[in-house]
């Protein structure tokens, strides 16, 4: 259709003609005018923030890419075999073959050091800018409906991107990885009455045995990477069924959408981007060193490097076991019970099961079954964005336990210090955030309230005729305002007794945390209030 | 010579200059073996004068400098242990590298710059020796970079790294003693810290770790201290902490800027 109409307005060049030939020529076929007519309208708006999940999607372009190239180089083997490579310092010892074909790739396969670096990088950056993308979806309260499915797939993302991390991180069977397995598999073994089973299954025999690294394998390249790409695919889809939230600013409305369209000003900002992200991850990986595993040997149980990491998205996990208090263990029906184990996992499982069903959580509290697409100002949600505060620093007190040693060598202090500090933080942390970020959200309400009231104060003291002095508020023009009175509050529910008369624990429960959740908080502007204040000016 | 010249001149043996030949060489070995014999005797008891000051020397440096926590005769004291047999190389370790004199009672004394000239050490290290039989100076061979580095990185995974790091990046210890990092170190010292076990650290005898095995070990720490990192700057050798710190401040940072850039709207 479009082409028709192109034809009879302008004379097509020859370069022209062919790409809408072409064009017909597949559209005849597929049908897919339609198809792209709809996702090229598709509108995108512009915040910087609203890029953090390309960001993602960017890097994990360059996870597969130089993972492939990997993928032509590794031998995920553990046969024992003797390195005769031109690393000196591991000439003739004996070693895995996934090791010695790792190192060939870091030192005699052209490119191939580049490339793991790339790879490793990417991998960084991409759970890296995951979570960043979480943090900016939940402060702006962009899970709100219709997103919460998104929410949750996103979450899984995530889960799955770790795993990712994890299993690739164990592939090269170096002394840093291995030990990591070995926690994992203290993890397992940690669990009453199934522990040894699973862990015997998992590695098919006694740990370390000679399967681990060729099963991690098949999850780390086939099983993990199809389900990240189809999950990516509905994500993605998702993105752009509900399409995307949109800060307050004139113009912009619950209905609309105001950006740029995919085709062609946002394709091309979002091809260069990706080039612009592609780029960063080689600079860096051309620069900087990372897992340089010929330092650490191969795999041999028996020594345990000082300053053993896992990776910064597994920190968490290791911090929380670093965290545990020592005799959580006893002796009970002749099974030995870990909780010194048991209890990080625990507490672990419930703070990812609380920020994955969170969306629902907060629509229960809320009773509300609009459909949100306005993204909301982190301070104007106080009490959500004081949770995520809280969150935030439960998860970075635990993630900086996992550098408790290297803190205490950095910062000359005892480890010991270290450790009982964080474990005090952990509890107490979370409770300061919470109460002081809610604080400076209602202040911050407040202020704009204020503002978008009487204007900015000018600094400007004019004497009145009577000799009373006054400083002259500056108003604020109507776009400008705009921003500041665009969003709405929730009161705190009402018990309300239910058809048969009767007040179920549920709607007692419901009430309290609806009252936790808006009994304070700054009403917007309304709009009598703002007439009475021009009134008065 | 006299070996080439027989094989040369098997013949020439009646020659009767085989005779004064002989007679040169006798004359010269027993007076050469004399002179030497009687040199050696005087450097001895030279030598013996020059130890004796020596140790008079270290005697006057360590009352004046270390007397006041391990005690005029090496006693030791609340503040400090005994030195009585602790040998040379222990004086040389830890004066050499300045954690002794201590700057203050702390967990652990800190390296710093050395405080006393090597002459200085010597004479104390000699004082100290001469209190009883302690290890001395290892003999130079051991402390040249010429052993089997991968097996000086075996031997440094096993018995080193859990404390040191795989990379010799030091790690923490209890109630804030650390393992120190190993980067660029005197060979004598490396030797010095596995014979004497200074501080925290356990002993490493030679039946443990035999001379030739620590020359291994310092041929390791040689090549990782002279051989920079083949993938680009360390990042201090910490491992996954430093990488996660540096992605999340300059990758993601860098990132977040170039986001802010692109939607910037110009005014």
């Amino acid at each position: 259709m479009s082409t028709a109409t192109t034809d009879t307005v302008t004379k097509p060049g020859p370069g022209m003609r062919f790409t809408s030939a072409a064009a017909n020529y597949i559209d005849e076929r597929t049908s897919a005018s339609g198809f792209v007519r709809e996702l090229g309208r598709k509108i995108f708006p512009d915040h910087w923030s609203f890029m953090l999940g390309e960001v993602a999607l960017y890097s994990f372009v360059a996870i597969l890419l130089s993972g492939t190239f990997l993928t032509f180089f590794f031998d995920p083997s553990m046969t024992a075999t003797h390195y005769q490579g031109s690393y000196v310092p591991l000439k003739g010892v004996e070693m895995s073959v996934a090791y010695a074909s790792t190192l060939d790739i870091s030192f005699d396969i052209r490119g191939g050091l580049l490339m793991r670096q790339v790879h490793h990088w990417a991998a960084l950056l991409f759970v890296a800018s995951i979570g960043l993308h979480m943090l900016r979806v939940f402060f702006t309260g962009a899970f709100r409906k219709p997103r919460e499915i998104n929410w949750v797939i996103g979450f899984v993302l995530f889960i799955l991107a770790m795993a990712e991390g994890f299993t690739g991180y164990s592939l090269p069977d170096d002394l840093l990885s291995g030990n990591g397995l070995r926690i994992i598999d203290g993890m397992v073994k940690g669990m009453p009455v199934i522990g040894v089973w699973i862990s015997y299954l998992l590695f098919g025999g006694e740990f370390p045995g000679h399967d681990i690294v060729p099963r991690l394998y098949v999850l780390h390249i086939m099983l993990l990477p199809a389900i990240l790409i189809a999950l990516i695919g509905v994500h993605m889809l998702l993105l752009i069924v509900n399409k995307h939230t949109q800060f307050a600013a004139p113009g912009r409305t619950n209905q609309n959408v105001v950006g740029s369209p995919i085709l062609p000003v946002f394709a091309a900002k979002a091809g260069g981007f990706f080039f612009i992200v592609f780029g960063a991850i080689v600079l860096i990986a051309s620069v900087f060193t990372i897992n340089p595993i010929w330092n650490y040997g191969p795999y041999d149980p028996s020594p345990v490097s000082a300053g053993t990491q896992p990776d910064w998205y597994i920190g968490f996990a290791d911090g929380a076991l670093r965290l545990v208090p020592p005799h959580w263990e006893f002796v009970f029906l002749g099974y030995t019970w870990s909780m010194n184990i048991l209890i990080p996992i625990l507490v672990i499982m419930v703070f990812l099961v609380l920020v994955t069903f969170y969306p629902f959580i907060e629509a229960w509290i809320t009773g509300d079954k609009r459909e949100h697409h306005m993204a909301e100002r982190p301070r104007n949600a106080p009490t959500r964005t004081a949770i995520g505060a809280a969150g935030v620093t439960f998860y970075g007190v635990m993630w900086a336990g996992a550098s408790s040693d290297l803190m205490a060598t950095h910062f000359m202090l005892t480890i010991e210090g270290v450790i009982v500090a964080l474990q005090i933080s952990l509890i107490l942390g979370p409770i300061a955030a919470y109460i002081i970020t809610k604080r400076v959200c209602l202040a911050l309400q407040k202020k704009d309230r204020e503002i978008a009231l009487h204007g900015f104060e000018t600094g400007r003291i004019v004497r009145l005729p009577g000799g009373e002095y006054i400083e002259v508020h500056e108003p604020l023009n109507e776009y400008d305002r705009w921003r500041l009175v665009a969003h709405e509050t929730y009161r705190p529910l009402m018990i309300r007794p239910n058809e048969r008369g009767r007040i179920t624990v549920g709607q007692r429960v419901r009430a309290g945390l609806s009252r936790w959740f808006f009994e304070d908080r700054i009403e917007p502007v309304t709009r009598s209030e703002l007439e009475r204040a021009h009134h008065h000016e | 010579m006299a070996k080439i010249s027989r094989k040369h001149r098997s013949t020439g043996r009646r020659s009767p200059l085989a005779t004064v030949a002989l007679l040169a060489i006798g004359l010269l070995t027993t007076g050469g073996a004399y002179a030497l014999a009687t040199t050696t005797a005087t450097a001895e008891s030279q030598a013996a004068a020059a130890n004796e000051q020596l140790i008079e020397e270290g005697k006057k440096l360590f009352a004046a400098n270390c007397a006041s926590c391990h005690g005029l005769n090496l006693e030791g004291s609340k503040e400090g242990p005994a030195l009585v047999g602790v040998g040379a190389l222990a004086v040389d370790f830890q004066v050499g590298t300045g954690r002794m004199p201590m700057a203050f009672q702390g967990p652990q004394a800190a390296r710093k710059a050395p405080q006393f000239t090597q002459d200085q050490i010597d004479a104390m290290a000699a004082y100290v020796a001469s209190s009883g039989p302690g290890p001395a100076l290892p003999d130079e061979r051991f402390l040249e970079a010429t052993g089997d580095a991968a097996k000086g990185a075996e031997l440094f995974r096993i018995n080193c790294a859990m404390c040191h790091n795989v990379a010799g990046a030091g790690g923490a210890l209890t109630e804030g003693k650390w393992a120190p990092q190993l980067k660029g170190l005197d060979a004598r010292y490396i030797y010095g810290a596995m014979v004497t076990g200074p501080q925290a650290m356990p002993v490493f005898n030679d039946l443990n770790i035999s001379p030739e095995e620590k020359r291994d070990i310092i041929t390791y720490l040689d090549y990782v201290s002279e051989n920079p990192s083949v993938g680009g700057f360390d990042l201090g050798s910490l491992g996954p902490v430093s990488e996660g710190l540096f992605i999340w401040i300059f990758g993601l940072g860098g990132l977040v800027a170039i986001t802010v850039w692109l939607t910037a709207r110009s005014n």
